[in-house]
C-alpha cells in the first residue's frame, strides 16, 4: 500500500542525507520526497511517499524515529488527510493544439502561467492521481517537460504534527 | 570564567568526562589536539600502529567496562582506516566516541589534502555524527556525543573536527556541561506495564518455555536481574553469541548459546518451545536460520530497547519496548504477587531437554590421540582450566572464535569479547589490548587464528611501548579454517584461497619485538606451555599452537532449515 509519511526534522546540515540514506541503506522505496522549512526555522518538514506492506511500513517509521534528527513523524495515510502536489508542465501549443491545451487545462482547473508562440506552461495542483490524469490527457498533444514537487500533505481536522 | 582553545577544550572535556584512556594516531588535522594532550596528564593517549586497532581497542575497553571507548584519528586516511572498527562497534551496539580531525573549514569540499567526507562515509554505521561548526560548541557537542553513545541502544558516535576549530590562538569560554538535552532523543527505559503483565501470564502458563537473551543483557547491565528471574522460574535459557556471560553458563538452566554453531540442546529447545521470551536479542539470521521454519509452535515475547528490532525479522506476539533491566525487574515484582506455577509443570520439558543433553554428551568432538595433531577444542578447554575460567577472553573471527565460544565457559558478563555482528577478522588482538590496559591485574586471553592475527599484528609494537601483557593463543591450523569448512561442505573441498601459504615463523616474529613465544605441536607440550604462559599476568606471551587443519565446527545448522536442522559431525545430522 502507498503511505504518506510526514516528518519534522531538525534543520541541521546532513539531516536530510540521513533520511534519504536510511531508505537506500535498508532497501526501502521512495516514490516522492518533498522538503522545506516550517514556520519554526529550527525545523524542516519532509514528506515522503512510499510503498510497502504493513511490516515494511512499520520498519520504516521505526527506523525514521530512531534517527536523532527526526523530531516527530506521522503516517498521514492512517487517518483522513489532505494530499497535494504541484506540477508545472510545458506543452507544445501550435495551431489547433493551442486551444486544445487551454481547454484541457480548464477542465482540470489548471492555469496557463507562461506563454510563448509555441509553448504553454501550465500549472496544476491536486493529488497525485489528478496530476497523472492530466499528464495522460496532455501526452497526445505533446508534453515537452514536467516538473512535479512530490506530495505534501496534512491531516484533516484538529490533528497537528507539531512539537 | 575560563578561556580555552578548541583543542584544550577537548582535552579538558575528556578529563571532566572521566575518560582515562584514548586510543589514537596523529596526523596534520589532529595536531592541535595532540599538542593539547601533550600539555596535560589526566588523559592517557595510547598510540596504536593502525587506526583500525584504535577503534577495536576502544571497543574492547567498552565491552569490558560498559563505558564508551574513545578514539582520536586524523582526517582522510586516518579516518577511513577507522571505518571497519566503527562498523564493528555499530553492529554490536557498543558505545564509542570517535574524534576525527578534518581539514580547515574553508577547504572543505575542495578535495583538499587528506580530506574525506568521513561523516558521509560513516553515516550508515554510526548511531549519530556531528561536525563542529564553531569552537565554542565543542563542550556541548562532545557531551551530546558521549550521551548518545552510552544511552538507549548504545553505538558509535563520530565527531568531525575541522582543524581551525582547534586553533591555539582562538579561545572561548569553557564550562563542562553536566547534562545535555536532545529534544528528539528520549530513549525509553520502562516497558509498558500492561504488556509486561501479559508476558508474565504467558510465562506462568507455558509448558515449554525458553529464555533467549542477547547482548542487550550485557550492555543493559541486566545479568543479575536476569539470573534472578531465570532461577525463580526454573526455565531453560539460551543466549546469543553476544549474550554469552549474561547468565552463568555453569548453571543447570543454561543451555549454552544458540544459532548456526549453537549447542544441540539450545537449538532443539528453541524449535520445540511453546514460549520464547527474547530479551535484548534481535532474531538475526545467524540465530533463526530460515525464519519461515523458525520455532513453529512458539508464542514470542520480545523485549528490546530498540523498537526497530522488534518484529523486524520474526513477528513478536507480545512486543515490549524497554530497557532489559527495568523490564526484568518489573517481571520479578509481578511474579512475586502471583501464584507460582506448579513445580511439575515443567517436568516433561526438562526431561526432553536432559534427553537432548544426554544425546550429545561426550560426542562433541574427538580428542586427539597421542602423536596426532591437537584439536582446537581441547586447547580451549586447557586454557579454560589454566585460567580457572576467570580470564577476559577476546577472539578474532573464524573457527577458533566458535570453538572459544563453545568451550570456554563464562560465569560473568563482559568477559567474552567478540565481533558478532560484523565478524571482523583483526578484532581480537587490539580489543584485548584495550581490555588489558584497563584490567592490568586480570588475565586477558586473545584466541586468534594465523589468518586473523596477521590482519592486526602490527600492534605488537603498541604492546611493547605500553607494556600490555595479553596472552595470545594462536590456533594455527595453517588455513582460513572457517572458509575452508564452507568449501568442504558446499564446494566439494575446492579450497580456493583458504590456505595460508608462507606463514611466518611466528616465534621469531614475536621475539623480534622482545616477547616470549612458545610453539606447541603435541598434547604433552600443551600444559607446560600454558603454565609458562600464565605464570606472570603482566607478560605478553604468544602461544603458537598447531592444531588439526581438517577440523570442522559443529553443530552447524543446515542452510534454509529450521532451528533443529543441524549437522552434528562430519557424518551425523539431525
Ligand atoms: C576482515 C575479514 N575478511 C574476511 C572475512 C571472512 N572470513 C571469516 S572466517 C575467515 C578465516 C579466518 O581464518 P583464521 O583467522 O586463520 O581462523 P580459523 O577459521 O582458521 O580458525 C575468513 C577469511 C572476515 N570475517 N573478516
Ligand atoms: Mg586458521
Amino acid at each position: 500500500m502507498r503511505h504518506i509519511i510526514s516528518i519534522l526534522l531538525e534543520n541541521e546540515p546532513g539531516a536530510l542525507s540521513r533520511v534519504v540514506g536510511l531508505f537506500s541503506q535498508r532497501n526501502f522505496n521512495i516514490e516522492t520526497l518533498n522538503v522545506a522549512p516550517t514556520e519554526d526555522p529550527s525545523l524542516s518538514r519532509l514528506t515522503v511517499t512510499t510503498v510497502g506492506d504493513d511490516r515494511v511500513i512499520e520498519q520504516i517509521t521505526k527506523h525514521l524515529n530512531k534517527l536523532i534528527d527526526v523530531v516527530k513523524l506521522v503516517d498521514l495515510t492512517e487517518g483522513n488527510h489532505i494530499e497535494r502536489e504541484l506540477m508545472l508542465v510545458k506543452v507544445k501549443a501550435l495551431g489547433a493544439s493551442r486551444d486544445e491545451v487551454k481547454r484541457t487545462a480548464d477542465i482540470f482547473r489548471a492555469q496557463v502561467v507562461d506563454v510563448t508562440p509555441s509553448v504553454y506552461t501550465v500549472q496544476i495542483t491536486g493529488d497525485a492521481g489528478k496530476l497523472d490524469a492530466f499528464v495522460q490527457a496532455m501526452a497526445p498533444i505533446g508534453i515537452l517537460e514536467v516538473a512535479r514537487t512530490g506530495v505534501s500533505g496534512i491531516a484533516r481536522g484538529d490533528k497537528l504534527l507539531s512539537l | 570564567m575560563e578561556l580555552l582553545s578548541g583543542a584544550d577544550m577537548i582535552a579538558r572535556f575528556l578529563k571532566d568526562e572521566g575518560v582515562e584512556h584514548i586510543y589514537g594516531y596523529p596526523g596534520g588535522a589532529a595536531l592541535h589536539i595532540y599538542d593539547a594532550l601533550f600539555r596535560q596528564d589526566s588523559v592517557k593517549h595510547i598510540l596504536v600502529r593502525h587506526e583500525q586497532a584504535a577503534t577495536h581497542a576502544a571497543d574492547g575497553y567498552a565491552r569490558a567496562t560498559g563505558k564508551p571507548g574513545v578514539v582520536l584519528v586524523t582526517s582522510g586516511p586516518g579516518a577511513t582506516n577507522a571505518v571497519t572498527g566503527i562498523a564493528t562497534a555499530y553492529m554490536d551496539s557498543i558505545p564509542m566516541v570517535v574524534l576525527c580531525g578534518q581539514v580547515m573549514s574553508h577547504l572543505i569540499g575542495e578535495d583538499a589534502f587528506q580530506e574525506t567526507d568521513i561523516v558521509g562515509v560513516t553515516r550508515p554505521v554510526v548511531k549519530h555524527s556531528f561536525s563542529i561548526k564553531h569552537p565554542s560548541e565543542i563542550p556541548e557537542v562532545l557531551k551530546k556525543a558521549f550521551y548518545l553513545a552510552a544511552t538507549g541502544r548504545p553505538g558509535p558516535v563520530l565527531v568531525d573536527i575541522p582543524k581551525d576549530m582547534t586553533s591555539p590562538t582562538e579561545r572561548y569560554e569553557y564550562v563542562y556541561p553536566k547534562k545535555v538535552k536532545i529534544r528528539s532523543y528520549n530513549p525509553v527505559t520502562r516497558g509498558h506495564t500492561g504488556q509486561i503483565k501479559k508476558a508474565v501470564d504467558m510465562m506462568l502458563k507455558a509448558r515449554r518455555p525458553v529464555f533467549y537473551t542477547g547482548g542487550g543483557i550485557i550492555t543493559g547491565r541486566a545479568s543479575e536481574a536476569l539470573t534472578d528471574l531465570v532461577q525463580r522460574l526454573g526455565f531453560p535459557i539460551t543466549t546469543t553469541l553476544m549474550g554469552i556471560g549474561g547468565f552463568p553458563q555453569g548453571d543447570r538452566c543454561s543451555l549454552g548459546w544458540l544459532g548456526m554453531h549453537g549447542s544441540y540442546e539450545a537449538n532443539m529447545a528453541m524449535h520445540h518451545a511453546d514460549l520464547i521470551v527474547a530479551i535484548g536479542a534481535r532474531f538475526d539470521d545467524r540465530v533463526t536460520n530460515n525464519t519461515s521454519k523458525f520455532c513453529p509452535t512458539a508464542k514470542i515475547v520480545h523485549v528490546d530497547i530498540d523498537p526497530s528490532s522488534i518484529s523486524k525479522t520474526v513477528r513478536a506476539d507480545v512486543p515490549i519496548v524497554g530497557a532489559a533491566g527495568s523490564v526484568i525487574s518489573e517481571m520479578i515484582s509481578l511474579l512475586q504477587d502471583r501464584e507460582p506455577a506448579s513445580p511439575d509443570a515443567l517436568a516433561e520439558w526438562w526431561k526432553s531437554i536432559d534427553g537432548w543433553r544426554a544425546e550429545r554428551e561426550g560426542k562433541l568432538y574427538e580428542p586427539s590421540k597421542p602423536g596426532e595433531a591437537l584439536k582446537p577444542q581441547e586447547v580451549i578447554e586447557a586454557v579454560y582450566r589454566a585460567t580457572r575460567g576467570e580470564a577476559f577472553v577476546t577472539t578474532d573471527v573464524g573457527q577458533h572464535q566458535m570453538f572459544a565460544a563453545q568451550y570456554y565457559k563464562f560465569a560473568k558478563p563482559n568477559r567474552f569479547i567478540t565481533s558478532g555482528g560484523l565478524g571482523t577478522m583483526g578484532f581480537g588482538f587490539p580489543a584485548a589490548m584495550g581490555v588489558k590496559l584497563n584490567f592490568p591485574q586480570d588475565d586477558v586471553v586473545c584466541f586468534t587464528g594465523e589468518g586473523s592475527f596477521q590482519m592486526m599484528m602490527q600492534e605488537l609494537s603498541t604492546c611493547k611501548q605500553f607494556d600490555v601483557g595479553v596472552k595470545i593463543v594462536n590456533l594455527n591450523n595453517q588455513s582460513l579454517g572457517m572458509v575452508r569448512q564452507w568449501q568442504d561442505l558446499n564446494y566439494k573441498s575446492r579450497h580456493a584461497h583458504s590456505y595460508m601459504e608462507s606463514l611466518p615463523d611466528f616465534a621469531k616474529l614475536i621475539e623480534a619485538y622482545g616477547f616470549t613465544a612458545i610453539k606447541v605441536t603435541t598434547i604433552d607440550e600443551l600444559e607446560p606451555a600454558l603454565e609458562r604462559a600464565f605464570a606472570d599476568t603482566h607478560e605478553l606471551v604468544f602461544l603458537d599452537i598447531y592444531v588439526d587443519p581438517f577440523e570442522h565446527v559443529y553443530p552447524m545448522q543446515v542452510p534454509l532449515g529450521s532451528m533443529r536442522d543441524m549437522l552434528l559431525s562430519k557424518t551425523e545430522r539431525t
